[in-house]
């Protein structure tokens, strides 16, 4: 068993974690676009239960693939990776979603930020931005955003971001709990965060509009939306503050 | 005095067919047990209808079958939300199965790769 020296070797290395789920399409030129930016990163494409040749793709990119059985949501696979990160020693982990939606420029700022805090989150909400959202979606948004700012006693304008960056002690938390449920990755995850007195800050980075798969944006779609993060984060909130012993392994 | 004839067949075949599940090891003892004695408290009061009209003489309920139907609904709420429960534990510990088994994969896969490179 080599463990011990391993991990002492990567105790400086930071881990990218790119969670996929049947993105065979864009999966080898998001890794590569990472590859390219930091040539020193080590990445963990964790496969969701892809029903496509995701799996395959990756591994041909060089980067470490871990499988899921069956596909067990965002949430499932950023605890796999936590789990990883923090079994090899990783102080440091990037999450980038896997559909080309994140700028691998901006890896180096949300690394920079987690000198100051435990979590770093990427916000698309930022002067200079290019993206856009209106309509009802942007109200559920700006609501949500209110919510956590106000949990965290600091601003998280863009709750929703899949683009941000996890110190020791965050790595430490979401591998022992992080949830599954729909918005539970993004919003439940801050939650609990905050719950555990972890500081938040955020990074303004440039976000893509997804090439597929467009989000619907009626006023319906928008009050189940807000309703369901609403219940992400009263969970949250609610949830008796118990170390989760059976989920600790 | 057929309705309760009716409701004491209902009793006695559910009891039979939890009661057949269980020899074959198809239900667990402690869900079964549950159903075992909800059928029979069932059958009990279908053979002795008195013994409810009393209950309910007791407890101030006007109609005998009210306080039937009304503790009937509270234990099966009851065990519903229990079902919700564990099947939430189920599907947490499943989820983390499942986390697990793809990190040992990656670690046998890991193993070979190194074993079969030297």
């Amino acid at each position: 068993m080599n463990v011990l020296p391993l991990s002492i070797v990567q105790s400086q290395k930071f881990l990218i974690a790119i969670p996929a789920w049947n993105e065979a399409g864009s999966i080898a030129s998001v890794v590569a676009s990472v590859q390219k930016h930091r040539p020193d990163a080590d990445i963990l494409v964790v496969n969701d239960g892809s029903t496509d040749l995701t799996a395959q793709e990756a591994l041909k990119t060089g980067a470490r693939v871990v499988s899921l059985p069956f596909n067990v949501g965002v949430g499932g696979a950023m605890r796999t990776a936590f789990l990883y990160a923090q079994r090899e020693g990783y102080l440091a982990l990037v999450q980038v979603d896997a559909d080309g939606q994140h700028d691998p420029a901006d890896l180096d700022r949300l690394l920079e930020g987690l000198k100051e805090s435990d979590i770093v989150v990427g916000t698309r909400f930022h002067p200079e931005s290019m993206y856009f959202v209106g309509g009802p979606r942007r109200w559920a948004m700006v609501l949500l955003s209110k919510a956590l700012s106000w949990m965290n006693k600091g601003t998280i304008s863009d709750p929703t971001s899949g683009f941000r960056s996890a110190g020791p002690k965050a790595i430490e938390l979401f591998a022992i709990e992080y949830p599954a449920d729909y918005l539970g990755d993004t919003v439940g995850s801050l939650a609990i965060a905050i719950r555990q007195g972890l500081v938040i800050h955020e990074a303004p980075v440039t976000m893509y509009f997804r090439q597929v798969g467009r989000p619907s944006k009626n006023a319906l779609w928008s009050a189940l939306y807000l309703g369901r993060a609403t219940l992400a984060i009263l969970a949250t909130g609610l949830k008796a503050n118990r170390t989760p012993r059976e989920e600790a392994s | 005095m057929t309705a309760n004839i009716l409701a004491a067949a209902a009793a006695l075949i559910t009891f039979g067919f939890v009661f057949f599940l269980l020899r074959r090891g198809a239900l667990r003892e402690k869900y079964a047990v549950l159903w075992l004695f909800f059928s029979g408290a069932a059958l009990f009061f279908a053979l002795s209808p008195g013994t409810l009209e009393w209950l309910s003489r007791v407890l101030g309920v006007a109609q005998p079958v009210n306080l039937l139907f009304f503790v009937t609904v509270l234990l099966l709420v009851l065990v519903s939300v229990q079902l919700s429960y564990e099947l939430s534990r189920h599907e947490m510990r499943i989820r983390r199965l499942a986390e697990e088994v793809a990190l040992l994969r990656d670690e046998i896969n890991q193993d070979r790769q190194e074993r079969d490179g030297n």
